[in-house]
């Protein structure tokens, strides 16, 4: 076995795979917000094997590093999201967030 | 040989905490199962020759994101009586989109002939920085712009409400969601 751009692209789509299995399916928010985050770092990792394997520049890395900015931003907004869903519903079960439909 | 070896560590260190985190019923140990996952992603970092992004990764994800994922596990525990149990027909739709996903992604991988170049190993760091203060002086002052709206969002939803009217009708709001 010859490490290369395959291997990369294969461990970032089983990440990919289990971060939108657990999107789909968990019903605690936090856990949903786990998933995101394992989905970013797919994507991350699949910007820097192509910056190092193929295109050989630093575009690549630079695109990892703001996404890794945008995803702490995110996971700030969203865990502050899921503490005012707490305190307003008493639990952080997404199935109950559902004060629109009435 | 011992790069094979590595890497083979580095993808199990990324991918088998990654499947605890996902199927692991107590959400504290998917959290701590997630700091595998993020530090293994940061040794893939490495491993690509991106030292920078692995150092970062460790900063912004293990300091940053991790401790505040686990600060708000920690203070919204669901006492397990009001866990609600995963029924098998609404585990089954996600676990085959999930898998056709893959499926799909790993025919591409294997199918498409890649273009691959030799790699060069040399620190990033430098580079990184020049490119910040030229090419992409734009999107950074940006994101810091957006990092701090990010924040401002943050600490005005999570504060205390202490106005006479919002309070009650909260409460009024908690009375109807709780049955």
């Amino acid at each position: 076995m010859n490490v290369g751009l395959p291997h990369f692209l294969t461990v970032s789509a089983v990440l990919f795979a289990l971060g939108l299995f657990a999107v789909m399916s968990r019903r605690n928010t936090v856990a949903i917000l786990m998933g995101v985050e394992l989905m970013l770092n797919a994507a991350n990792v699949n910007f820097v094997a192509f910056s190092r394997y193929v295109q050989r520049g630093i575009d690549g890395q630079m695109m990892a590093a703001f996404v890794i900015v945008l995803a702490a931003a995110e996971a700030a907004v969203a865990l502050a999201i899921v503490l005012a869903m707490y305190r307003n519903y008493g639990t952080v079960n997404a199935d109950t967030a559902q004060s629109l439909k009435r | 040989m011992i790069r094979d070896l590595v890497f083979v560590l580095l993808a199990l260190l990324t991918v088998v905490p990654a499947f605890w985190v996902v199927f692991s019923r107590n959400i504290v140990h998917a959290g701590f199962a997630l700091l595998f996952t993020l530090v293994g992603v940061a040794g893939m970092y490495g491993f690509l020759g991106a030292d920078f992004l692995a150092v970062t990764q460790l900063m912004v994800y293990v300091g940053g994101v991790l401790v505040l994922v686990l600060f708000t596990v920690m203070m919204t525990h669901v006492p397990a009586a009001k866990r609600s149990r995963h029924g098998l027909d609404r585990l089954v739709p996600p676990a085959v989109f999930a898998a056709a996903v893959f499926g799909v992604l790993y025919k591409v991988i294997t199918v498409v002939k890649w273009n691959v170049g030799e790699a060069s190993t040399s620190p990033t760091t430098t580079e990184i920085g020049t490119q910040l203060m030229t090419n992409y002086i734009f999107p950074f002052e940006y994101v810091s712009i957006v990092l701090l709206a990010a924040m401002v969002g943050a600490a005005i939803l999570i504060r205390e409400r202490n106005h006479a009217g919002s309070d009650d009708a909260i409460a009024e709001e908690k009375q109807e969601a709780r049955p």
